[in-house]
Formats: C-alpha cells, sequence, structure tokens
C-alpha cells in the first residue's frame, strides 16, 4: 500500500514536471535507456521536492518587497521585530524535513545507480573496453574480438559493461541518453553499466576537457536489434585492419577528428597492457619480464593496483 | 641568458596582436596621463606607498574592476564564438586561443576579479565597523596587495609574451604536466596563483587577527556587525584552504620544473590526488567568496529596511555552520571519479546539508523586510535581484549534489549555468550592492541611483538571458569548453540567446562605468556631509566620510548590536547634545614603499621561473629578501598624531560642514 502510494506520488511528481518543461527536445529528460530513466526520474523528484521551499521564498520576497515599499505607509512598520521563535522554528523547521527526505533518497539512489554496480538483469551482457586517446575513443569488444574507433553498436534490451581507462588526459565518457558519465583515468579502469531500451543513435562524448581537439571527440551510438549487432559485428571482421600493439602506438598519437575505423581483431590483453604501462619506469621491458606477476608488483610500484578499479 | 624566452614568445595572431596594441595604448595612455599632470609623486607619496587600510581597499577595488574588464572580455569571446561555431564554421577562435581564453577567464574572474573585490571591501569596512584605526599588521597589509596585483600583472603579462594555461580553470593533471602542456602558460598559471596566493593569505591572518584583537571596547563578539562575522569565517576558510593551494601548486610546479612524480601519469603519480587537494582548497574557496557577500546583504537589508537584521544569532550560527560544513564537501566536485557508493552518498548528503543554514539566511533577510519601511535604493535592489537569483542556484546546487543526479549533469553547460547562478547572483551581486552601499563612505559622495539601476536591470536581465539557456543546453548533453559542435544537436538557437544575455551584461557593466566616471565630474553637487547618507545602524556610518586617516578621533565604545542606531535614538531623545569630546595622542603607522618593492621583487622571479631565466631568479630572490632584512631593521615606521592635531583637524571637519549647510 505504501509502497504503491510512493510509487503514485513520485509519478504525479515526474509527470508534471515534465509538463512544465514542455515539449522542447531534450535528451536527459528524454532517456532512452534504464540508468539515464532512473537518473531523470531522480533529477524531477529533487527539484520538485525543492520547489515546496523555493516558491514560498519567492512569493515571499515579491510580497514583502510590494506591501513593506517606504512609500506604502497603510503596512505596519515594527522597527524593533527580530525575533519570533516560531518563524524560527519553521525556517530552521522545513529546510530540515526537506533535506531529511532528499538525504534520504540520495543514500538509496546512489547505491542503487552506483556506476559499478552490474545491472539486475538476466540477459547476458555484452563487455565494451574504451580508452580514451588524444582525441577520439577505442571501443574494444573482448568476446567478439573487434574494436572501432568512434563509434558502438550493441542490441537493446542487453546490458552493458563498460571498463573504461585512458592513454591521455582525463576523460569522461557520457552517453546521455543511456546513462550518465564516469571518468576515464591512465593506469586505473573505471566502470560503467547501461541498457537501451529503445533502437537508435545516440551521442556519445568525452564531458571532461582535455586538450585541443576535446570538442570532436565524439561517437554514435547505435543500439539495434540482436540481428542488425550480429550483422555488424560480421561486417567489422570483414575490416582489413587488424589492431596489435604497433598499430596501437600509431592510433593512440595525438590526432583531431577521427573518422570512425573498424578493426577485424585485437590482440589479446591488449587493453590490460594500456592500463599497465603506466606502472612501471620501462613498460616495455617490464612487460616481458613479469607477464604474469605484474598486477601484484605494479600494486607496490603505483601504489594501486594497475588492474584493480579506480577507487578513492 | 634569457632562458626560454625568445622573441618567438610574442604573439602574432591578429586578434592577440590587437588585443596587445590596445593594452599598450592604454598603459600608454595613463602613464602620458600621469606624467602630464604631474601626479607622479603624488601617485608614489599617496597610493603606492600608503598602508591606509581604506587606500588599500580602493585599489584592490580598482584592481577588481580592471580584471573584470579583462575576463569580461574573455565571456564575450566565448559566447560570441560558441554561437557562431556550428556545424562545419569553427568559429573565429581555434582551440590553441579558445581554451586559454576559457582558461583565463575563470582563473581572473576568481582570483583576480572576485578576491581582490572581496578584500577591497573588507579593507575598507571591517577596520570602520569595528572601530579600528587600522589593520592589525598595515605593512603587511601593503604587501599582501601588491602581491595580488603582482599576480595579475603575469596573468595580463601572458597574453602579449607566450601563453596562457589552456587547461581549464584548475589545471587538472595530466593535461598540465609538461608530457600535455609544454608551453610556458602552466607555468604563468602555477606562479601567478602562487604569488597572489600568497597574498590571500596573508591578508586572511592580517584581517582575522584584526577582528580578534582590535575591536573597540565593549564589542563582544555577538556585538559585532553581521559584516564582520562574515569576514572572521571567510578569513578562517582563508587560513585553513590557502595554505592547500600553495602545497597543491608547489607539487605541480615540482613536476613540471624538476620531473617529480606527484601527479603524472607514470612513476606513480596519482592525479587523482590534485583532484581531491585542488577541491579541497576550491570549495572552501567559493564559501570564501560568498559568506563576506552574505555579510553585505545583512547590512544592507537592514539600512534600507530600517530594522534590525531578523534573527542575528541565528544567522551568525549558520555563518559558522557553513563555515565548518565547507571542508567536508569537496568531494561532490567529483562524484564522477569512481568512489563508492557509500562515499558518493555521504559527501552529497552533507552537501545538501549546507542547504539548511543557508535556507537560514533567505528566511532572515525576507524577515527583515517583513513589516519594515523598504527603501528601492540601488544596494536593495541587487539585494532583491539575489534573493531570486540565487534560490535557483542554490536549488540547482542541491539538485547536483545527489551523485545518481550528478553523473547526467556534471561537466555539462548546466554545471556551468549553476555555479555562475550562485557566483554572479551571490557574490557579485553582493559586491555591487557593497560597492554602491559603502562607495559613499569611501569618497564623501554617492553614486547616480539612476544610472545604478539601469546597471542593475541590465545585469539582472543580462543573467537571466545568457544563463537560463544553459540549463537548458546541459540537459540537452552539451557539455563545457566545446570550440564547436554539430548543428545537429540543436544547441545552436539557445547559445545565440546566451550570447545576447552576455551583451545585455556588457550593457549593465557600461552604466556601472558610466556611473562611477558622471558621479566622480559631479561629485561636488551629490557631497555627503552627514557621513551617514543611508541612516545606518554600524560604526562606520557615526565618522565623516570620507573618514580622516585616523578613522575615529576618539574610540569609540559600544554596549549593543547596531551601535550607531542606538546612539542617534539617545542623541534624539537628549536633544541632540554631544558631550565635550576629549582627544588623546593618536598611535599611526608610516607609509613606506617597501611592500610595493618587494612584491616588485617577487614579481621578478616569478616571470624568471616561467621563462627559466634562473639568474634573474635568484637576483630576484636575494632582493627580496634583503629588502626583508631591511625592512626588520626599521625602527621608523610609526608617528604619533597629537592630541592638539586631532583637535585641529576635527574643528575643520566640523567647520567643513557647517560651511556647507
Amino acid at each position: 500500500m505504501m509502497k504503491k502510494l510512493k510509487l503514485s506520488v513520485q509519478m504525479l511528481l515526474i509527470s508534471s514536471m515534465m509538463f512544465l518543461l514542455g515539449g522542447c527536445n531534450i535528451p536527459i529528460l528524454e532517456p532512452k535507456g534504464i540508468v539515464a530513466l532512473h537518473e531523470r526520474n531522480l533529477i524531477l523528484i529533487a527539484v520538485a521536492l525543492m520547489l515546496i521551499v523555493v516558491i514560498p521564498v519567492f512569493i515571499l520576497t515579491f510580497v514583502f518587497a510590494w506591501k513593506y515599499r517606504a512609500s506604502n505607509t497603510k503596512a505596519k512598520y515594527d522597527p524593533e521585530f527580530a525575533h519570533s521563535k516560531w518563524i524560527e522554528l519553521i525556517c530552521w523547521g522545513v529546510p530540515c524535513a526537506i533535506i531529511a527526505v532528499l538525504a534520504t533518497i540520495t543514500w538509496i539512489s546512489t547505491h542503487e545507480l552506483d556506476p559499478y554496480k552490474p545491472l539486475d538483469v538476466s540477459t547476458k551482457p555484452i563487455t565494451i573496453q574504451a580508452i580514451s586517446l588524444d582525441w577520439k575513443w577505442l571501443f574494444i569488444y573482448p568476446e567478439e574480438n573487434i574494436a572501432t574507433i568512434n563509434y558502438i553498436q550493441f542490441p537493446v534490451n542487453v546490458p552493458i559493461n563498460f571498463k573504461i581507462t585512458s592513454d591521455a588526459p582525463m576523460n569522461s565518457l557520457w552517453i546521455p541518453q543511456l546513462s550518465g558519465q564516469i571518468y576515464s583515468m591512465t593506469g586505473m579502469q573505471t566502470k560503467l553499466h547501461m541498457m537501451a531500451t529503445e533502437a537508435g543513435d545516440y551521442r556519445g562524448g568525452s564531458a571532461s576537457f582535455s586538450g585541443a581537439g576535446f570538442s570532436d571527440m565524439k561517437f554514435t551510438v547505435r543500439a539495434s536489434t540482436q540481428e542488425e549487432f550480429d550483422n555488424w559485428v560480421t561486417e567489422v571482421r570483414k575490416s582489413p585492419n587488424a589492431l596489435n600493439m604497433n598499430d596501437y602506438d600509431v592510433i593512440a598519437k595525438p590526432s583531431e577528428n577521427t573518422p570512425v575505423t573498424y578493426y577485424s581483431s585485437v590482440k589479446e590483453g591488449l587493453y590490460q597492457e594500456v592500463i599497465n604501462k603506466f606502472m612501471s619506469p620501462n613498460m616495455s621491458d617490464m612487460k616481458m619480464s613479469m607477464p604474469k606477476q605484474s598486477s601484484t608488483n605494479t600494486e607496490h610500484a603505483g601504489g594501486m593496483s594497475g588492474m584493480s578499479d579506480s577507487s578513492m | 641568458m634569457f632562458g626560454i624566452l625568445t622573441l618567438e614568445a610574442i604573439p602574432r595572431e591578429p586578434i592577440i596582436v590587437g588585443t596587445m596594441i590596445f593594452m599598450v595604448l592604454g598603459a600608454l595612455a595613463v602613464l602620458g596621463t600621469i606624467t602630464y599632470l604631474k601626479k607622479w609623486k603624488y601617485l608614489w607619496t599617496e597610493w603606492l606607498t600608503s598602508v591606509d587600510h581604506k587606500k588599500i581597499g580602493v585599489m584592490y577595488i580598482i584592481l577588481a574592476i580592471i580584471m573584470l574588464l579583462r575576463g569580461f572580455a574573455d565571456a564575450i569571446m566565448m559566447r560570441s564564438q560558441q554561437a557562431i561555431a556550428v556545424g562545419a564554421n569553427h568559429g573565429y577562435l581555434p582551440p590553441f586561443h579558445y581554451d586559454q581564453v576559457f582558461t583565463a577567464h575563470g582563473v581572473i574572474m576568481i582570483f583576480f576579479m572576485a578576491m581582490p573585490f572581496m578584500f577591497g571591501l573588507l579593507n575598507l569596512i571591517v577596520p570602520l565597523q569595528i572601530g579600528a584605526r587600522d589593520v592589525a599588521f598595515p605593512f603587511l597589509n601593503s604587501f599582501s596587495f601588491w602581491l595580488t596585483a603582482g599576480g595579475a600583472a603575469l596573468v595580463m603579462l601572458s597574453l602579449v609574451l607566450g601563453e596562457f594555461a589552456a587547461t581549464g580553470w584548475l589545471a587538472y593533471p595530466p593535461l598540465s604536466e609538461l608530457r600535455f602542456s609544454p608551453g610556458v602558460g602552466v607555468d604563468y598559471y602555477i606562479w601567478a596563483l602562487q604569488i597572489s596566493g600568497i597574498g590571500t593569505l596573508l591578508s586572511g591572518i592580517n584581517f582575522f587577527v584584526t577582528i580578534i584583537k582590535m575591536r573597540c571596547p565593549g564589542m563582544t563578539m555577538f556585538k559585532m556587525p553581521v559584516f564582520t562575522w562574515t569576514a572572521l569565517c571567510s578569513m578562517v576558510l582563508v587560513i585553513i584552504a590557502f595554505p592547500v593551494l600553495t602545497v597543491t601548486l608547489a607539487m605541480l610546479g615540482l613536476d613540471r620544473y624538476l620531473d617529480m612524480h606527484f601527479f603524472t601519469t607514470d612513476f606513480g603519480g596519482n592525479q587523482m590526488m590534485y583532484v581531491n587537494l585542488i577541491w579541497a582548497w576550491g570549495h572552501p574557496e567559493v564559501y570564501i567568496l560568498v559568506l563576506p557577500a552574505f555579510g553585505i546583504y545583512s547590512e544592507v537589508v537592514a539600512t534600507f529596511c530600517k530594522k534590525p537584521l531578523f534573527g542575528y544569532v541565528a544567522m551568525v550560527w549558520a555563518t559558522i555552520a557553513i563555515t565548518v560544513l565547507s571542508f567536508i564537501v569537496w568531494l561532490h566536485h567529483f562524484f564522477t571519479m569512481g568512489a563508492g557508493a557509500d562515499v558518493n552518498a555521504f559527501f552529497g548528503i552533507a552537501t545538501m546539508i549546507i542547504s539548511i543554514p543557508t535556507g537560514v539566511k533567505v528566511f532572515s533577510w525576507l524577515f527583515t523586510m517583513y513589516r519594515g519601511r523598504i527603501t528601492f535604493s540601488v544596494p536593495m535592489l541587487w539585494l532583491i535581484g539575489f534573493l531570486i537569483t540565487f534560490t535557483i542556484g542554490g536549488m540547482t546546487g542541491v539538485l547536483m549534489s545527489v551523485p545518481g543526479a550528478d553523473f547526467q549533469l556534471h561537466n555539462s553547460l548546466f554545471l556551468i549555468a549553476h555555479f555562475h547562478n550562485t557566483i554572479i547572483g551571490g557574490v557579485v551581486f553582493g559586491y555591487f550592492a557593497g560597492f554602491s552601499y559603502w562607495f559613499p563612505k569611501a569618497f564623501g559622495f554617492k553614486l547616480n541611483e539612476k544610472f545604478g539601476k539601469r546597471a542593475f536591470w541590465c545585469w539582472l536581465v543580462g543573467f537571466y538571458v545568457a544563463f537560463m539557456p544553459l540549463y537548458i543546453l546541459g540537459l540537452m548533453g552539451m557539455t563545457r569548453r566545446l570550440n564547436h559542435y554539430d548543428a545537429s544537436t540543436g544547441w545552436h538557437p539557445f547559445l545565440v540567446v546566451a550570447a545576447m544575455g552576455a551583451a545585455i551584461i556588457a550593457c549593465g557593466i557600461f552604466f556601472q562605468i558610466f556611473d562611477i566616471v558622471t558621479s566622480i565630474i559631479n561629485h561636488k553637487k551629490s557631497k555627503d556631509t552627514t557621513g551617514d547618507p543611508w541612516d545606518g545602524r554600524t560604526l562606520e556610518w557615526s565618522i565623516p566620510s570620507p573618514p580622516r586617516f585616523y578613522n575615529f578621533a576618539i574610540t569609540p565604545k559600544v554596549d549593543s548590536l547596531d551601535a550607531w542606531w542606538k546612539t542617534k535614538q539617545k542623541l534624539k531623545e537628549n536633544g541632540g547634545k554631544k558631550e565635550q569630546p576629549h582627544y588623546e595622542d593618536i598611535h599611526m603607522p608610516k607609509n613606506t614603499g617597501m611592500g610595493f618593492i618587494m612584491a616588485g621583487c617577487i614579481f621578478v622571479v616569478g616571470f624568471a621561473m616561467i621563462w627559466h631565466i634562473f639568474w634573474l631568479a635568484i637576483v630576484g630572490l636575494v632582493a627580496t629578501i634583503g629588502c626583508v632584512i631591511a625592512r626588520a631593521l626599521d625602527y621608523d615606521t610609526d608617528y604619533y598624531v597629537t592630541a592638539a592635531e586631532v583637535e585641529k583637524l576635527e574643528n575643520e571637519i566640523q567647520a567643513e560642514i557647517s560651511d556647507r549647510k
């Protein structure tokens, strides 16, 4: 019963906020993925809650300013009025109550929407390893053993597990209609989970400034049917390009406005190598000598594990 | 001989060359005018060497206004670039230039506009509000100002020699490391902020001690005016936060100069550490700026509503609560860096708790208006504009403190709209209110109300036209710092509107300058002989405007809040009879050029370090230490104004006042 009530209140709040915003074409308010949908609802609920204080402040400001203008000598003038237990109680009480509610929502939603948390869906997820480079995105599909630059495709209603790192200054992977963003950083891995619920092409890009070519660090995300996705994978596999470490070193060099590129195969462990190379001074020697123990050794070298996630 | 400084360092792009010529001509015009009017000696003896807090305050504000114009020129460039750089058109600013422009805009507006403006108002008013004759350390005060000016000069110099940082205003590594930013831009950034940052820290200590130790008899902590309270809390934040900035930038500097690895990508450097450290300073910094603005609003609302501030005690405790809380929220600037849900939720909730004391403040101002007699002078208009605007900014701020929402809004134009909403609507409006409120105190005549009101309306309307579209653009997925974008995004119309908003704000700034200039020209007509043109409540209004160099001929005694208001009431009751004054000798500091010279030497050190001219850096450093020793051995730093002289000066003022009547 309570849950139903809570839900209907939520729906009421959300629909009224949507009504207020009218018919603009605003991606974050028109999510096409479940994570973005939850985040949109959270935004609208929080705004609606805060309007409980904000609207009275607006009204009081105008009413008081008008009513107590100096020229209005009919209004009561009380030059000593500077305390009132009741008013002060309300001034502290109402914001406290609203923040208590909002804090509860925050605690719960932050755990639910933790970008590291895999989605609670039974479908087998697809993993995509994303590497931000100067100034393009390299995406590796380890299970399909393919890679792309500045383009992603995946089926709708299949959870996507992003593993993200950087071989360039800090960037932030953001596909507004599908999910919020997370930073990409060198020598570390961050994670992001999302799932498209509607087919379509969505804009993605970097949200964190990374230098001269930053403005063109954008890519298209196509959410399609499973069949279209399978066809696409087959098409990528026909590409004449194969991604080995030498090719990688070439594409990792700074370049702007890089066109979409497909790679029919990827050297195994490339993503890990990109992370690990920041963990020791002479990475090229190290990777020869210690292929197995690298993860434990790098923990000592870097103070954090190359394999493990960025955490604070 | 000249390190890495060569003729190549002079930029050749037409826009920069144009600006350069404009700047050089402007400087020549100023220098020429001073020479023509034979004012060099006056400038040196009365201003550059002054340790008088009122003159230092005026110089701070002049610096702030100059830097406001520079920072705003950057803003206009960004807005116009984004308004035209759609589709195949990449605008008129290439990334190399555009990235420097937005970096300089942020750095200048925070460090060289807002901070000097705040210290200017503090210098002008705090000693007067607490009945003191100067700050605790007058020489240090002069030195602090010139350090800030030195930092600002370095930023301006980067325009004509070399380049400025192109990293964003907080210079996140690894982008700001040598590997990705090999030029001198980031070095300009580091040295400008280090030099001015030390000035700020010294000022913070100075005002902290001044407020703690130099209040007039009877002014206990809970009888201090609210502006002094907020200044005190802000200075506590300065003292705790600025060393963090200094150390962080020093570590970045060590990375760049000595190849260390605090924040590099390799050798165990940790970029996340920098992000944490810079925000451990950066978040308190916004409260350093906004708390004094809150204090100004509190003074303004009480004066123009003819009522004491509603809930003074609550206001003070709310200020203290904000001061403490501002140190445990820094992580909300990077929920997206991969911290766990527990950590994010903790910092999110801590952040929204700040909105409770802030909300209390808003209600305090509102209920001060309640049952008041409100005069809508320019400062009061800024207050009303602030109440509405800041409430919106507060709301979007709390919204972004919810991590789940922040993942979508962070680094987008929504964020840009939010912090301009709070900084323009809160800080800038507040400083402008304080400027027009205290201007007659500093100069002895009022600003023109008509132009002040026009400026206000332009700023208010301009603000909404410029920044409301940015909220929408953020929700449309537009990230900050974009140089150009696709037409298919649908962002273009909103950016055109935003650019128009910037143009309306430009009109506001024009009216402000026009206001100041015409008011100065016509100052004889708007002379204020009372020293109390607004019927004020606090001690600064109890003395003539502009105050004599010793401020108070007789140190006031205080036994309540709003001390001057109470004194005026008592005077009314006993028919305006004043006691016969009894003057005493006044102990005053002597002017000295040492602050100017020392800061000049440090400026040379900074410049030399930027360009790797190490011999010059050593010379500058040795000269600085030499100055310190010389100053320490100088015992001739103070003098007495005798009681007879004070009496003579005071009688002159009285005669002048009765003459005009």
